[in-house]
């Protein structure tokens, strides 16, 4: 479906030499971060589970980048990549993912519910599609607020087939509510592929049965994600309504870092590696001058310290005391 | 069972005029006092503005004309979005008043109640706050069958992080639905379908009924009847037929289940020595069961006799009057339980 108003193709061009160096830091900053946990969690360090967001980058980073910083996110069980995004600090979230004190939920939480409410970034989430009333809501308090803030609802493949999108696709399009929900095509949810359980073989062609946008752009590519994602968030901070934005992504890893993977091919991760979203934006970014080679290496070279710190800030953190578990239920 | 009369105790003690409203009319009051107060409320639901002015019962009566169709939100029929947006809404600042139609329906809604609600504030380390109020109807004795009847107040108060109210008289409607407007926690509001039309006294002006705190509508010295919603006014008639026996039943209503005012509880039956729950949930697993065992842990010592649940049976609710009724737990049955605990016959 084409949108109301078509995204303007060079709306990631005009993004400042600042901004797109910002970007590029940001998804190598996932990267990072997502690699040093898988570490942790292999080393025996990180309790439960994590799920890495490696591959994915362009997604969660090309959308925030649209965003205005009171905007509100809601996020997934694989979050990790949204918080760094919408600008979270790694130490609390490796801190967070060591359950330690220090950590964003103080160690309550772990990876799977990291929550910067001073962001508006409205917590990961365990349950597939529990992010999508988290940020409908938010818009309706927008909406009602009279607010100019836009949501995202971030959530995955597996989530297209929650019956709780539907419900809220319905309201927020009756509603007008400033909502997009950004479905990340990650092509599996855990086992099952995505054209295999996913009916009608198009993500985004739902959205016509609400009679909003539904946009689908290759999630590999920082600008066409931002360019989507600019437009629809544009349309929805003009009170125009919600819309589907379907980003076609990978991840390289499991679904959890326990995954067996024994449902796809090594020569089908190959494929989608070709395409990584962090070497094609600095690629870009080189060719158009913003950042020299050296000067990327540089950017990962201090990305990889800032992970490195966040480690031993966790690391060094207390354990949380027992004395706080029966706080925190009620307000 | 037909529409109690108004409690012979629990009557309000705040100053002012005093009339009688009816529940449905109370719960009215206090939405649109809230509204008036604090322009973050809103309320939201299935027919809650245009079906019959306002509400399937009422209670929202009269609200659009006042706050507009933005505060005063017709959903369509998603339950479960109308739990996850209003959960949404009140993570960001606003304070919903949700309403599922029928408690039967919170099966679909469960999951933003149980897994968000409940959970994000000590999920997120204390730094969120979820004032929603999700209001439902429960209850049988209109002949709307085994989907539209039950009680199931234990589902959620199995769940940490909720808190359960269960109102019984038109002015503890009022005062705890503003109270809960007021609280900080997602508070799961629990009206009874039967209720609605029973009348009571509500003063003129400003009060709430804290949470947590129950009331003894009635003093005894021979049985403590713990009642919930319908179940108070049952144990009331009861308390009156076997007066002219010379037993007394002590009647409290909790008025919130969580949190439960257990103190006022323990207290009664360390005097009476025995006691009775009585719920028209489900007696397996039911509330009552806690209850019960809270007095046992509490004061084991005091008890004279073993404590007892007068509860619904379990079966889903049928829909023919004698079936109906002979599902429900009624007076006849406290009479006989609270007589035969007295008589050492248990």
């Amino acid at each position: 479906m084409s949108l109301a108003t078509d995204p303007q193709p060079s709306a990631a061009a005009q993004l400042s030499p600042e901004r797109l160096r910002e970007a590029y830091r940001l998804m190598l900053a996932i990267r990072r971060f997502d690699e040093r946990a898988l570490e942790l969690y292999r080393a025996g360090e990180i309790r439960g589970t994590t799920h890495p967001y490696i591959g994915m980058e362009a997604v969660a980073v090309g959308v925030c980048s649209a965003l205005e910083p009171d905007d509100y996110v809601s996020s997934t069980h694989r979050g990790h990549g949204h918080t760094i995004a919408k600008g979270g600090d790694m130490r609390r979230m490796m801190a967070e993912l060591l359950g330690r004190a220090t950590g964003y939920c103080g160690g309550k939480g772990g990876s799977m519910h990291i929550a910067d409410m001073e962001r508006n970034m409205l917590g990961a989430n365990g349950i597939v599609g529990g992010g999508m009333g988290l940020a409908t809501g938010a818009a309706l308090t927008a909406k009602l607020r009279g607010a100019r803030q836009v949501a995202i609802c971030f959530f995955g493949d597996g989530a297209l087939n929650q019956g709780i999108l539907h419900e809220v696709s319905n309201l927020a399009a009756i509603w007008q509510l400033p909502v997009v929900y950004v479905c990340e095509n990650n092509q599996y949810a855990m086992s099952a592929r995505a054209d295999w359980s996913v009916a009608g073989g198009d993500p985004a062609g739902r959205a016509r049965a609400y009679g909003i946008p539904g946009v689908t752009v290759d999630g590999m590519d920082f600008f066409a994600v931002y360019d989507a994602a600019s437009a629809l968030v544009a349309r929805a901070r003009r009170g125009e309504g919600p819309a589907y934005l379907v980003c076609d992504t990978y991840r390289y890893h499991g679904h959890h870092a326990g995954d067996p993977l024994n449902y796809r091919d090594r020569a089908e991760v190959e494929r989608w590696r070709r395409h990584d979203p962090i070497e094609r934006l600095r690629r870009a970014l080189v060719e158009r001058g913003v950042l020299s080679a050296a000067e990327a290496d540089a950017l990962d070279q201090q990305v990889q310290a800032a992970v490195e710190d966040a480690v031993a800030f966790a690391k060094s953190s207390p354990e949380p005391s027992v004395d706080q578990l029966m706080t925190d239920i009620y307000a | 069972m037909a529409v109690p009369t108004a409690p012979a105790a629990g009557a309000p003690s705040a100053g002012g005029t005093v009339r009688h409203l009816t529940y449905a009319e109370a719960l009215n009051e206090a939405l649109r006092e809230e509204m008036r107060r604090d322009p973050s409320v809103f309320v939201m639901g299935e027919d809650v503005a245009v079906w019959g002015g306002g509400g399937v019962f009422g209670v929202t009566r009269g609200l659009v004309e006042e706050f507009g169709p933005e505060r005063v939100r017709d959903t369509p029929i998603s339950e479960e979005a109308i739990a996850a947006v209003a959960v949404g809404a009140a993570l960001t600042g606003s304070r919903p008043v949700a309403e599922i139609m029928y408690v039967d329906f919170m099966g679909l809604a469960m999951d933003p109640i149980a897994n968000q609600a409940a959970k994000l504030r000590y999920m997120f380390g204390g730094k969120a706050r979820v004032p929603v109020v999700i209001r439902a109807q429960e209850g049988a004795g209109r002949g709307n069958a085994a989907q539209h009847s039950q009680s199931l107040e234990a589902w959620f108060c199995h769940i940490p992080g909720l808190k359960v109210v269960t109102p019984s008289t038109p002015y503890d409607a009022k005062g705890l639905l503003k109270a809960a407007i007021r609280d900080d926690n997602p508070v799961i509001f629990l009206e009874h379908k039967v209720l609605y039309g029973l009348r009571g006294p509500v003063p003129e002006g400003e009060y709430t009924v804290p949470l947590g705190v129950a009331d003894v509508k009635r003093e005894g010295r021979h049985v403590t009847v713990v009642g919930i919603h319908t179940m108070v006014h049952k144990a009331l008639q009861a308390a009156e037929q076997l007066a002219a026996e010379g037993i007394e039943l002590e009647v409290i209503d909790p008025r919130t289940l969580v949190p439960l005012d257990e103190e006022t509880i323990v207290n009664s039956v360390r005097k009476t020595g025995r006691l009775i729950v009585s719920h028209e949930a489900y007696r397996n697993a039911g509330y009552g069961a806690e209850i019960v065992s809270r007095v046992v842990e509490a004061a084991f010592d005091y008890l004279d006799a073993p404590p007892q649940r007068v509860c619904a049976r379990d079966v889903p609710v049928p829909y023919a009057a004698p079936l109906e009724q002979a599902a429900l737990p009624q007076v006849a049955d406290l009479v006989a339980t609270a007589r035969a605990l007295v008589r050492k016959e248990l």
